[in-house]
């Protein structure tokens, strides 16, 4: 497999949100806006790379047995340092992001690659999957985000494009409207395909 | 792959090591971005106590216990001009929100009235809740004496508007005034005796 | 009083997984039969608690003395995990028909993050041991609830016949969807 390739599937083809439904609760549970959106993309994209090329390079020295448990460790680390990096320099997203950014390290994208790419391919690969699969569930977060923060409050990006007074549709910012975005995000990229 | 020959020496070293060297990663990321946390949440406070007061030049910092728990205490910034005391600044709390605490920096003047708020910390549902910090619902407790005025929701018998649907994030940000208002009063009773 | 508050409040108002998000794969993939989410949700039930138990003892005792806290989610789910392994052994050895039951949800629980998102929760709202528990089995009930409801609602969605782009997942996320907006009707409870 070329490198391009394994750069680009994680956008469209094997996009963990939309196809592989992978990390669904960061997923429904911070799109609120846009901008929450991608700061959750970006902090995933940036454990999954790090942990992606670790676990890649250590691959020969972990004894198969204690596998899981030493990703854990290793994806665990990453995510922390992500956590007091955020607390430091951006205190706002990281109050609005709360218990989710703890939660990456149960994410079933990160031990999935770790797991299914990163122990079994080269450091460069792995880092280039890494950062592929990465952005495609910061594409997908953001994407859904911007639907919900348009249909919702009305605004995008913090930028509010109808009346201050008004409210949006919003049961789009609540929970249910979580799920009912995403289904019909799904079924839009559904048609694309199908036709 | 990785090795397949695993016995319970490498296995345990392996684990070990990674452990540790985990440990002391995160230790040293720790302590480096102790001083920028510590800074931000500082920040904050300052941004929050300068938006609910008048023009003032030194503050003194003081903690008071809550009115209704004395165990919890309260950070009551007194905010001078000159020498003059031109207001309170009180970091109240909630635990009455729809999800979990609401922590509100409350402005009072020295005649008693409150001069604005800020919401410095809360959880509730985004663009239901979270409205407590926009003008529209804030602006009608600037000015405000809670002396002639009651701090319940019009739905408890009260003078406030809640915000649409979200009656309960109303009603807490009106708890988390009142604990402002009281635990300055009872402080001030205090000082008077 | 305060304990049936803690109680309604995570059982029906934020509900863990209509309301938080928390614990949306199993809520998602298995959930296609009545039978395969009591299994589950029995088996979260079990676990959350334990889970919880042992957190809270480990960052009160441990990580707070220490001054360690930053330590936390590394440490909390290597205790979730290896929680998760003994539960597994144990009951291989002790209760056969238990394992038949809960066996093989056991190994997907660990990264069910709705149990590492209650342990986290119960130190970030600074419950004492009795109130995380009552949170953490109210939680996990409230799980279960939203699991057994959801399989129910699947059965039967399962013998309609959406067009070919809904089938499969979309159809499961607008149904969940039906079913939160169902739930945002208990708000007023507390």
């Amino acid at each position: 497999m070329n490198k391009f390739k394994i750069l680009t599937r994680g956008f469209i083809a094997e996009n963990p949100v939309f196809v592989l439904l992978l990390g669904m609760c960061p997923t429904l549970g911070v799109t609120t806006s846009a901008i929450n959106g991608m700061g959750m993309g970006l902090a995933t994209a940036f454990v999954l790379l790090m942990s992606n090329i670790f676990i890649s390079s250590l691959k020969n020295m972990i004894p198969n047995m204690v596998r899981i448990p030493a990703f854990i460790v290793i994806i665990a680390s990453f995510v922390t340092v992500v956590d007091l990096v955020m607390e430091a320099y951006v205190p706002a997203l990281y109050e609005s992001l709360g218990l989710y950014i703890p939660l990456i390290v149960v994410n079933c994208i990160v031990l999935g690659r770790a797991e299914a790419f990163a122990s079994k391919n080269n450091v460069i690969n792995s880092a280039i999957d890494g950062l592929g699969m990465g952005l495609g569930f910061t594409f997908a977060l953001t994407l859904l985000g911007s639907v919900r923060e348009i249909l919702g409050s009305g605004a995008i990006f913090n930028y509010k494009f109808i009346s201050p007074d008004a409210d949006g549709l919003l049961v789009f910012v609540l929970a249910p409207g979580a799920f009912f975005a995403l289904g019909y995000l799904i079924v839009i990229m559904n048609s694309f395909k199908k036709a | 792959m990785a090795k397949d020959n695993s016995n319970i020496i490498n296995m345990s070293v392996t684990l070990f090591l990674i452990t540790a060297i985990s440990a002391v990663v995160l230790a040293s990321v720790f302590s480096l971005t102790k001083e920028p946390i510590a800074q931000a949440k500082a920040q904050k406070l300052e941004t929050a106590v300068k938006n609910v007061m008048p023009e003032f030049d030194r503050l003194e910092q003081k903690e008071v216990p809550a009115f209704d728990m004395p165990d919890k205490k309260l950070l009551l910034n007194i905010a001078y001009k000159g020498d003059e005391i031109v207001g309170y600044a009180i970091n109240s709390y909630t635990n009455k929100g729809f999800a979990g605490d609401i922590n509100v920096m409350v402005g009072l003047l020295v005649d008693g009235t409150i001069n604005d708020t800020y919401v410095l910390e809360h959880k509730e549902t985004p663009g239901l809740g979270s409205k407590m910090s926009d003008d529209k619902f804030k602006n009608q407790f600037k000015g405000l004496n809670p002396a002639t005025k009651k701090l319940f929701v019009k739905k408890d018998g009260g003078d406030v508007d809640a915000i649409t649907a979200a009656t309960i994030s109303s009603r807490a940000f009106c708890d988390a005034l009142i604990r402002a208002v009281e635990t300055l009063k009872t402080m001030e009773g205090k000082n008077n005796e | 009083m305060e304990y049936i508050i803690i109680f309604i409040s995570a059982i029906f108002v934020n509900n863990i997984i209509l309301a938080q998000f928390l614990g949306i794969c199993p809520f998602l993939g298995v959930s296609s039969k009545i039978s395969t989410a009591v299994g589950m949700s029995g088996a979260v039930i079990f676990v959350m608690t334990l889970a919880s138990l042992f957190t809270f003892l480990i960052n009160q005792y441990v990580l707070v003395s220490l001054d360690i806290t930053f330590l936390q989610t590394i440490t909390f789910i290597l205790v979730i995990a290896a929680l998760v392994q003994m539960v597994e052994i144990i009951l291989k050895k002790i209760s056969p028909a238990l394992y038949q039951a809960l066996g093989i949800f056991l190994p997907l629980i660990t990264t069910n993050c709705a149990v590492l998102g209650v342990a986290i929760l119960n130190i970030q709202k600074e419950f004492n041991l009795l109130e995380s528990l009552v949170f953490t089995i109210s939680t996990a009930i409230g799980f279960g609830l939203a699991m057994i409801l959801f399989a129910g609602l699947r059965e039967h969605t399962d013998l309609l016949n959406p067009p070919k782009a809904m089938k499969g997942a979309p159809l499961s996320l607008v149904t969940a969807g039906i079913l939160a907006l169902a739930f945002m009707g208990f708000a007023g409870l507390v």
